[in-house]
Formats: C-alpha cells, structure tokens, sequence
C-alpha cells in the first residue's frame, strides 16, 4: 500500500524551495505572534484559546493542508509528469495513499508543531489548550490532507477551491450559518480538542462520537474515490 | 513477439471525433505513426499506452487489455511528448526512482542511463538539461525495465540534427533487436528516415498502412512524377504521351529533362523501357522526382 518511491518523489516536490518558504511562512507568522502577545498580554489561557483556535486551527491548519494536500499530487496531473508514476506496474491506491501519507506528514510537521511551540508560548500549556489544539491540529491534518489530495486529483483548480473551503466554509459560513459548523473539519477536530482539555476553554458545536465518524468517514472515503479518479484518470494530448 | 492490436478505435472528446473506427496492429520493429499535427496521433497513442480509455473499440496487446491494467506496463515504455518531468531530480535520481518503480535497482538505472549515452550528465539536475537531454533521460526512463513495447510521442521534436540521428540510432538498434518500437511524427523524413513501415492519420482516420513506397503504388489514381533524360526528348515524350498510362509531359528546357506525370504506376514503368527500345532511344535519367513521403503525405491530406 505504500511505495517508498512515490514518497520520496512527494516529499522532494512538496519540500521544494518556494513551496517550502509558503508552508514555513505561516508557521513562522503563528511563533512571531505568540511571541508578541506573550510580551505584550502576558500568559492569557483565554487569549491563548483564541489565538490558537481563530489562527491556528481555523486558518492556518486548513491553509497547509491545502498546499500539502493539493500539492502532493496537483502540480504533477496539471503538467503532465504523473505520466512517469502512472506508466509503472503500481496499484493506482498505492500512489494515492501513498501521498496521502506524506501529506499528512507535512500538513502535521507545519501546522501541529507550531501549534504546539505557540500554545507553550502564549500560556505554558495552561488548562492543557497548548496539547488540546495540538491534538486538534494532528486530526484535522488527516482529514484536510485526505480532502484536498482528492480535490487535487479531481480538479486543476484544487487551491483555489481548496482555499475557497477553508476559508469562506469553515471561516465565514461556519460562523453565520450554524448547521454549515456541523459539517466542518474544524468543528469535528474541535470535538476531539474538547476531550483532550477536559475544560470550557475549548469546545466544539459537534458531539465526539458524530464528530470521530465523520473524520473518518471524510478520510477513507475522500481517499478511496481519489484512488478511482487516478485509476481513470486520462492524459489528454497536447493536440 | 510483442503485438500491439487496434481494434476498432473510436475516441471522441464531446463533439469532436478525435480517432475514427482505427484498426492496425503493430509488431516487432520501428513503425512510425504519421500524421498532421491535430491527427490524432497523441490521441492514439495515449490509447495505446493506457492512458485514455477508448470511447469505443479495444487496444490489446498481446490479448492483454491495456486500459486500467497497470500490470501491463511490465511491458511497455512510454516516452511522452510532454516536456515536464521531476526537474528537481538530477537525471541518475530520476532514472533510478524509475528503476524502483518496477521493483529493479541501480544496476538496471545505469544500465539505461549508458544506453542513451548520458552516463556524463547523470549528476546535474533536469532543469539544467537541454531539450535532446531531456528527450535522452526520458528515453532511459523507459528503457530501464527492457520493455518489449516502446511508445514514442513526437520524439524528434525540438532536437537538433545531431541528437536526432543519435536517436534514431538508438531506436533502429532497438527495432533490430526485435522490439515493437512506434513513434510518432508530423515530421515525413524522420519517418522516412527511420521506419520500416508506417501507419498514416489523417484528420482522425487510418489513411494508410504497409511500408510507404508500397502505399505509394497502391494509390495508382495519383500522377505520379518522373524526371527523364534521354538522348532525344521529344521523340521520347511523342511515344510516351500516346498511352494512357500517361497524363502529361513537360519539356524541362533548363533542366535538360521530360518532367512526366504517370497516372498508371505498374503500367508507365513497364512503358517506358519498352518504347525506349522500340524507338531507338537511349534513357539516361528516370528518377521519381516525388517518391518521398512529403508526397504521399500531402497527397493523403488532400484526398
């Protein structure tokens, strides 16, 4: 199921120099803010919360995982050079969870860990929300990575429709429409995060049990249907 | 033996017929697959190497269906015509993430790399390379699990004259070895250059099939052309005109020569020595001034 090949080829692409300046930017802009509002607030576990659930978790998880996600495999259907990993005796879902595997590893190394470095920041980790959000980011990584692997397989615009979901769906819709939280990455990581803190500070609109069903759900079905669309997946000519 | 067989191959994008009712099949040896540009030849040979489902019809080879059957690739190399490839990778990186790909190692990638004589620059990255290069290291990663079946798309294009004889070189010795080589071109001396036999599209449709002067004769009803010297033309050109496997003479006074239009192949051939003899006069030219497939070519897109 998993080709160490194929994620070797993933890993050099996504980790390229200018799309590994984008994935550090944010993660970097997370840390300087931390920095900042521990010098200028002092160690807040309510501003931390905030901080680390409305940039954190809300923008920056989702961003990542729509470069890493989309990135895995999108760059390489759009000029064509899939050709060389689709001409191979290799089972299409191999390559598929394959690079879902790397794009997870990447969605979590530049967005779990900076979470973690900024919560340890801005509040030493206080009622446990610096781990709490962490933990939400690692799960939210696996599904956002599964979502948009898909929508890079299925479409040659996957960030712009990537960026479109995490931001206006999970941001704005989420916040004006309450049914649209239910269906959220956000709000099911959320409900994990819930769990881990134990405390009020961080709380989801979705019950654990409905929220670890849909998070799976999301992830096996998002990554068996982009193994089909890869199996069809046809190479028009330059005519 | 390795058998490439189109089967009734239709494929249409929408409303567009791209490939139209195609049957060929393709054995050991260099076929070239000729065509116009918008052909349908990259359509075809996308079909051909599993990588875009007939809208009708099969592609097979040797019995084994192509399309979704990744298995079969253990068979095939496919160059593409596409020029991106993993650019941050140096070409031995390349090469070798192939060589994986089939389950062989370093050995099998060297081996290929050597094969296209590209040992010198394995070490620097793609993006450094030129265009022969590139088509080089492509052709290396196609190579490198000694498939029976190599597809070539358009594999001259952008080359210089060096790197492309270097490249026919490499393609003839695979015909010779008993591969099923088919490539590609819009370009008719390269086909000329290399083929044993050609398949010809024109606007989606299988124009032609067989080795290229044979399909010349075959199409009998075009004028072919002929440049004769003789030591009396006129005398020459009175005889020939009387017959109906000619269609018309000219006097190439500047040239010294009888520009003829025979509109009979087998018949004007057996002609003209035969009235030559009957009249006491002595050829000392005939050369078909238009057996090239810039000919044929121009004559299958125009019929």
């Amino acid at each position: 199921m998993y080709d160490p090949t194929v994620a070797r080829l993933t890993y050099r692409a996504l980790l390229g120099r200018r799309r590994a300046l984008i994935l550090g930017a944010l993660p970097m802009l997370l840390i300087v803010i931390a920095v900042a509002v521990r010098a200028l607030a002092g160690a807040d576990d309510q501003t931390a919360s905030d901080l680390l659930g409305g940039l954190a978790l809300a923008t920056m998880v989702p961003i990542i995982g729509v470069i890493a996600g989309t990135g895995a495999i999108g760059p390489e259907i759009d000029d064509g050079s899939v050709v060389y990993l689709l001409s191979k005796p290799i089972k299409r879902p191999t390559i598929i969870f394959t690079k879902l595997i790397v794009a997870i590893a990447v969605t979590m190394v530049f967005s779990a860990v900076p979470t973690l470095i900024a919560g340890f920041i801005l509040n030493g980790n206080g009622q446990q929300v610096a781990v709490a959000y962490t933990v939400a980011a690692l799960v939210a990584s696996i599904a956002y990575a599964a979502l948009f692997l898909l929508l890079g397989t299925v479409s040659r615009h996957a960030v712009v429709f990537g960026l479109v979901y995490a931001l206006v769906w999970e941001a704005l819709f989420g916040s004006l429409v309450p049914g649209a939280r239910t269906l959220s990455v956000q709000q099911w990581s959320l409900a994990v995060a819930q769990k881990v803190s134990g405390g009020d500070l961080v709380s989801s609109d979705v019950g654990l049990t409905t929220a670890t069903v849909l998070l799976v759900a999301v992830t096996v079905l998002a990554t068996w249907f982009a193994g089909q669309k890869l199996r069809s997946l046809t190479l028009a000519g330059e005519e | 033996m390795t058998t490439l067989s189109i089967d009734h191959v239709s494929r249409w994008f929408g409303n567009v017929v791209a490939v139209n009712d195609i049957t060929m099949t393709i054995g050991p040896g260099v076929t070239g697959l000729l065509g116009p540009n918008g052909a349908g030849k990259s359509t075809l040979i996308n079909m051909m190497g599993g990588f875009l489902a007939p809208s009708t019809g099969t592609v097979t080879l040797d019995g084994q269906a192509v399309w979704r059957n990744e298995q079969i690739y253990k068979h095939i190399g496919v160059v593409p015509e596409r020029e991106a490839m993993y650019d941050f990778l140096t070409g031995k990186e390349f090469v070798l993430a192939n060589a994986e790909l089939h389950g062989l190692g370093a050995k099998a990638a060297q081996k290929a790399l050597a094969t296209v004589e590209m040992e010198y620059a394995q070490d620097r990255k793609i993006q450094t390379y030129s265009k022969g290069m590139r088509q080089r290291v492509k052709m290396a990663s196609a190579l490198v699990h000694d498939p029976s079946l190599l597809l070539l798309d358009e594999p001259f294009n952008g080359m210089d004259p060096r790197q492309r004889m270097q490249l026919m070189d490499l393609l003839r010795r695979m015909g010779d070895e008993g591969r099923t080589v088919l490539f590609s071109s819009h370009i008719l001396e390269e086909v000329e250059q290399l083929a044993w036999h050609i398949e010809v599209v024109v606007a989606g449709r299988h124009a032609a099939s067989g080795d290229f002067r044979k399909i010349r004769r075959l199409m009998t009803d075009r004028p072919h052309r002929y440049l004769v010297r003789s030591n009396d033309d006129r005398a020459l050109a009175a005889a020939l005109i009387a017959d109906p496997s000619t269609a018309g003479i000219e006097v190439d006074l500047a040239e010294g020569a009888l520009r003829i239009q025979a509109v009979d192949f087998g018949r004007f051939t057996a002609l003209l020595p035969r009235v030559a003899r009957d009249h006491g006069i002595r050829l000392l030219t005939v050369s078909p001034s238009d057996e090239s497939l810039e000919s044929v070519f121009s004559y299958l897109v125009a019929a």
